[in-house]
């Protein structure tokens, strides 16, 4: 066991786990963070995204001992955050949640995608969010909640 | 008599220096062959993984610098170590080469001897690289040197590393480059 001091949604937060432990655990287990989810465990399918120094991150696979002094942002931000605001609310407005599950994650990668490309056309919003999976296959409105994102954004 | 016999020797000795250097080249190749360099040496939109070098999982792509794109970049997973807990590799500034450094054909073949020679001795391909800024790259680029640390699979096995050990790699590169980076005739 080691402790850690980490910063997450500008928050001081201070842990002790094992150094291997991945920050998807330390969130959902030691901060009670459950906004962020497990999925694969492996890094395939997005569901444990969350923003590490402002780069979509798959946080199951981050061993937090290699986290450093990177500051973390959650799901949790989002609805304080402008762009995951406009995010958030495009996603109520195209109704995109069907179970809900990957959800998080996919709003984490479409935050992440529309803070660098502002204007993304449908090969950046499928290449950005491929590795994100649905499995009620969202993908449709999902793309278009990121366009009606960006023009909210405008 | 003695002057011809004196060039004779002169050209026997530039014929041993390249055929010496051609037979370093061809273990140097061996290395960049190697799955642990040439997955990320691809002709294509997307970097491979693995011994048998297959696709990379989840759909990732180039993106314009060889770094992935917003929200699948390289570094969303690929720290600044291996990660042998769970099993991703990692390295300083991981990426992909630029398509001017394929090493592969668009069917993710290796390219053959030659060309990857020629590839490697092109300024205008190789990062403007000379002949000793390639040794020094082989014997210190931190990409370089994690082939042969390439960490642990998911599965807890360790990655398989390159055919040669490193210092015979640089001493191998040395030997090439001493020899004035001769390359193999394109057949």
């Amino acid at each position: 066991m080691a402790k850690y001091q980490l910063n997450v949604n500008g928050e001081r937060r201070e842990v002790s786990v094992d150094p291997s432990t991945p920050l998807l655990w330390v969130l959902r287990e030691d901060l009670k963070m459950t906004g962020t989810k497990f999925g694969c465990g492996v890094s395939a399918c997005g569901a444990c995204t969350v923003h590490v120094a402002g780069v979509a991150t798959r946080s199951c696979v981050l061993p937090v001992a290699l986290l450093g002094e990177r500051p973390v942002v959650t799901i949790e931000a989002m609805a304080n955050d402008p762009v995951g605001r406009a995010v958030q609310d495009a996603w109520v407005e195209r109704d995109v949640v069907q179970c809900g599950y990957c959800q998080s994650g996919q709003i984490m990668s479409a935050v992440a995608l529309l803070k660098q490309t502002p204007k993304p056309s449908d090969v950046n919003i499928d290449e950005s969010l491929g590795g994100n999976l649905c499995r009620c296959a969202t993908y449709v409105r999902i793309r278009e909640a990121v366009h009606l994102a960006a023009q909210k954004l405008k | 008599m003695a002057f011809l016999s004196g060039a004779r020797v002169e050209a026997r000795r530039v014929a041993d220096k390249r055929a010496e250097g051609l037979a370093a080249w061809e273990q140097v190749y061996t290395v960049l062959t190697h799955p642990r360099c040439i997955n990320c040496h691809t002709a294509t939109n997307y970097p491979q993984q693995g011994d048998e070098r297959r696709r990379h999982f989840a759909n990732v792509v180039r993106g314009p610098d060889g770094r992935g794109v917003p929200a699948l970049n390289c570094a969303g997973c690929h720290q600044k170590a291996n990660a042998d807990s769970t099993g991703v590799p990692g390295g300083p500034d991981w990426h992909l080469a630029p398509l001017s450094m394929r090493w592969q054909d668009e069917n993710d073949r290796p390219l053959p001897s030659a060309a990857v020679c020629q590839q490697v001795t092109d300024p205008k391909r190789n990062g403007q690289m000379s002949a000793q800024a390639l040794l020094k790259h082989n014997a210190e680029a931190e990409l370089v040197l994690w082939a042969w640390e390439p960490g642990r699979r998911p599965d807890g096995s360790e990655r398989a590393t390159p055919p040669l050990t490193h210092a015979e790699f640089v001493a191998a590169t040395r030997r090439w480059v001493e020899a004035g980076t001769p390359c193999p005739s394109v057949k």
